[in-house]
């Protein structure tokens, strides 16, 4: 369903990520670990259009399609979410308007009821443990580190995407967010047959979401391919021994 | 409608609202009376005796004129250069006259009307209408219960007829002629405008609200409205305007005066879409006594220039003030707006929150001013004025002003300007806004915390406008 070949990524004329092949499947959890800097984050701003990181060789299809000339917009509406590492606020904008007009562009001429909708918000809200009253206030406004990674997760359920991609999740969690939030993501990837491109430093998240796929990278190309056991061993020796 | 906004009551429909009617369309109307154009005394004598006005409205009209010619234009705030004083006509009488019935309005005005909503905010059970066309208000109405409970809603010219006892003792106390010249070329020539007057302990409950319009090319609009609140009174006052284009400058210069008394309550909203190229030049004030309470609700969409800082003096033990505003400075505009504060008494308290945008070489300035007189002890003021600039051509100005003469007092000020950021544009276009729906997202979210506080109808109207300019600003 994703399928990257041999991409190229310039940041402001830094080469940033230097031919990186990577494919995932339908209902597969893909997870790509590597130390600060690698160009993970890079890679997920890329998939989902940042025009700021600009591929200048390779190529990134979705579903069969090249990626190259959609806007972000475009894509999300292809099916592809990123839940950020840092979430941006917006004032004045709750969690429901913003997603009702997200539904109506999605759906194009269909009706999107507005009560549906708040009943849909407040239902997840309670599922992943989310305080009513985030609801009312302006997205990511003031909200706590835990608080803002539910919100993406809530924002996936309702949207959802084919391919999930999580920045960094895992920063700033506790034990029972991180549970709470992997377990929202396996429930999507068993019901609803979604992707999932899991990014991430630390190995914690493995606990809770079992990958089918492991790569490492390093210095923009990715160093190493395999499954679940690359996660123990990082666990055990740390991202020296990837080399 | 693109896409919603809000999150509205499925009720707060824009139903009527005619997408394809731009209100730049200069409607045909003919008029009994044009004059001249340029200002005398004869004119100002023409304009007393076809109204028929008794002899002390005559000398404070012809006294109001000496201080206008005394008077410099002011030289801070907006360019008012390019305003051919001498090439406005200064009063315009529609060949129609007052209409008791909405049927007996001719078709090119009702046509107007209905395109700008006035029908469809007399269904929704708003208290009554006042619009006003040019200079003489053709279409007017009262519901029968708040003339029951003694609440008065007329033109001030029916005022004038009718009361002009409340007229003459209110009438230019609280702006006098000669506090600025515009407030002075108002009192000279003024014609139109509302007349509210609330006995002791009525809450009118529902709200009053006014349409203004200028219809003619260099028609000068100079209406004139007066509020009195008595003791424990409660009114809420809603004014909208909208006018169609013309190809040389036009004028408004109105005065609102507003009176509240001991424990009274008054609200005064505006939505001011003005042709681009009015000049809007308004005099707004209020004298707020004992616990009264005044709150100003302005947005500024339209004009090419607007000066506007309406004002309280909160002269009694307990008065509050408050503003709350919005401005919207688009391609050729300037919106020079704020509100002013003035606190005589012991503690009184005030709030400013103004937000601006500016795009496409817009200018937003917000200027503003809160006083706190010696005496006025444990007075408390909160100045909140946010600005978002959406280019690199656009600028915002923040000119506050404290004048603090007392040392038992509390006064906040806050100030920000941002930019919509392209961080914040690809955050929501990775839910699948487009980016033009995610600008005018980020701008609908600023504005909110005004947006929230104006009723329901005017804040989809006022959304609305907003959104058809940054689409318009788009393409």
């Amino acid at each position: 369903m994703l399928t990257i070949k041999n991409l190229k990524v310039k940041v402001e004329g830094k080469e940033i990520l230097k031919g990186v092949n990577l494919s995932l499947n339908e209902g597969e959890i893909f997870v790509l670990m590597g130390p600060n800097g690698s160009g993970k984050s890079s890679l997920a701003s890329t998939v989902i259009g940042n025009p700021i990181y600009e591929v200048y060789d390779g190529v990134i299809s979705f579903e069969g399609q090249d990626m190259q000339l959609m806007t972000p917009d475009e894509r999300a509406n292809k099916g592809i979410y990123l839940a950020f590492q840092h979430p941006v606020a917006i004032p004045g904008v709750t969690v429901r308007e913003m997603l009702l007009t997200a539904l109506r562009i999605k759906n194009k001429d269909k009706v999107v009821s507005a009560l549906d909708l708040k009943k849909t918000v407040e239902r997840e809200a309670e599922k992943l443990s989310l305080s009513p009253e985030l609801l009312g206030r302006g997205l990511n406004e003031g909200f706590s580190g835990g608080e803002k990674k539910k919100m993406e997760i809530l924002q996936m359920r309702v949207l959802k995407p084919k391919l999930l991609i999580m920045d960094e999740i895992d920063s700033g969690l506790d034990i029972d967010a991180m549970a709470t939030i992997a377990r929202s993501v396996a429930e999507m990837v068993k019901e609803e047959k979604m992707s999932v491109l899991v990014i991430t430093h630390y190995q914690r998240v493995l606990n809770y979401l079992n990958p089918d796929k492991v790569a490492v990278m390093k210095d923009g190309v990715i160093v190493e391919r395999g499954g679940k056991e690359i996660v123990d061993r990082l666990e055990k020796n740390g991202y020296q021994l990837a080399e | 409608m693109r896409y919603a906004k809000k999150d509205l009551k499925p009720e707060a429909k824009l139903g009527d609202f005619d997408e394809s009617y731009t209100l730049n369309k200069v409607d045909d109307i003919e008029y009994s009376y044009k004059g001249k154009r340029g200002l005398d005394e004869k004119v100002i004598r023409d304009i007393s005796a076809m109204k028929g006005e008794p002899d002390w409205m005559l000398e404070k009209r012809l006294a109001a004129y000496k201080i206008y010619l005394s008077k410099p234009s002011p030289s801070w705030g907006g360019d008012i250069s390019s305003i051919h004083f001498e090439d406005i006509y200064y009063y315009l009488k529609p060949a129609v006259t007052e209409q008791k019935s909405w049927d007996d309005v001719p078709f090119s005005v009702k046509e107007t009307f209905e395109k700008i909503g006035v029908p469809q905010a007399e269904r929704e059970m708003l208290a009554g209408v006042k619009g006003q066309y040019d200079s003489e208000v053709v279409y007017g109405s009262l519901k029968k219960v708040l003339s029951e409970k003694g609440v008065l809603f007329l033109s001030m010219d029916e005022a004038l007829k009718f009361y002009p006892e409340i007229v003459k003792k209110y009438f230019g106390t609280i702006v006098p002629a000669g506090d600025n010249k515009l407030a002075a070329l108002n009192t000279a020539v003024w014609s139109g405008g509302s007349f509210v007057y609330v006995p002791a302990g009525v809450d009118v409950g529902l709200p009053l609200q006014a349409y203004f319009r200028i219809n003619s090319e260099s028609a000068g609009q100079f209406e004139r409205t007066l509020i009195i609140a008595e003791e424990g009174a409660k009114v809420h006052y809603i004014e909208g305007c909208s006018a169609p284009s013309f190809s040389s400058a036009s004028l408004h210069a109105a005065v609102v005066e507003v009176i509240v008394k001991k424990k009274a309550r008054v609200a005064y909203t505006t939505v001011q879409n003005w042709y681009k190229n009015i000049y809007n030049l308004v005099t707004k004030r209020a004298w707020v006594e004992e616990k009264g309470e005044m709150r100003w609700v302005d947005g500024n969409l339209g004009s090419a220039l607007t000066m506007k800082y309406p004002s309280c003096v909160l002269a009694g033990e307990g008065a509050k003030g408050e503003m709350l505003s919005i401005a919207w400075a688009g391609k050729d505009q300037h919106q020079d707006t704020g509100a002013k504060m003035i606190h005589l008494a012991p503690n009184t308290t005030s709030q400013i929150i103004s937000k601006s945008i500016s795009k496409n070489g817009g200018r937003a300035t917000y200027r503003g001013m809160v006083q706190i007189n010696k005496g006025a002890v444990g007075a408390r003021s909160k100045v909140v004025c946010d600005a978002l600039i959406l280019d690199d051509l656009s600028r915002s100005d923040t000119y506050p002003l404290n004048k603090i003469f007392e040392e038992d007092v509390i006064l906040e000020h806050e100030a920000v300007v941002s930019r919509v950021s392209e961080e914040q544009l690809l955050y929501l276009m990775s839910r699948g806004l487009p980016e033009h729906e995610a600008e005018a997202m980020v701008v609908n979210g600023f504005l909110e915390p005004v947006m929230k506080e104006v009723p329901m109808e005017y804040a989809v109207e006022m959304n609305r406008l907003v959104n058809l300019e940054m689409e318009g600003s788009v393409g």
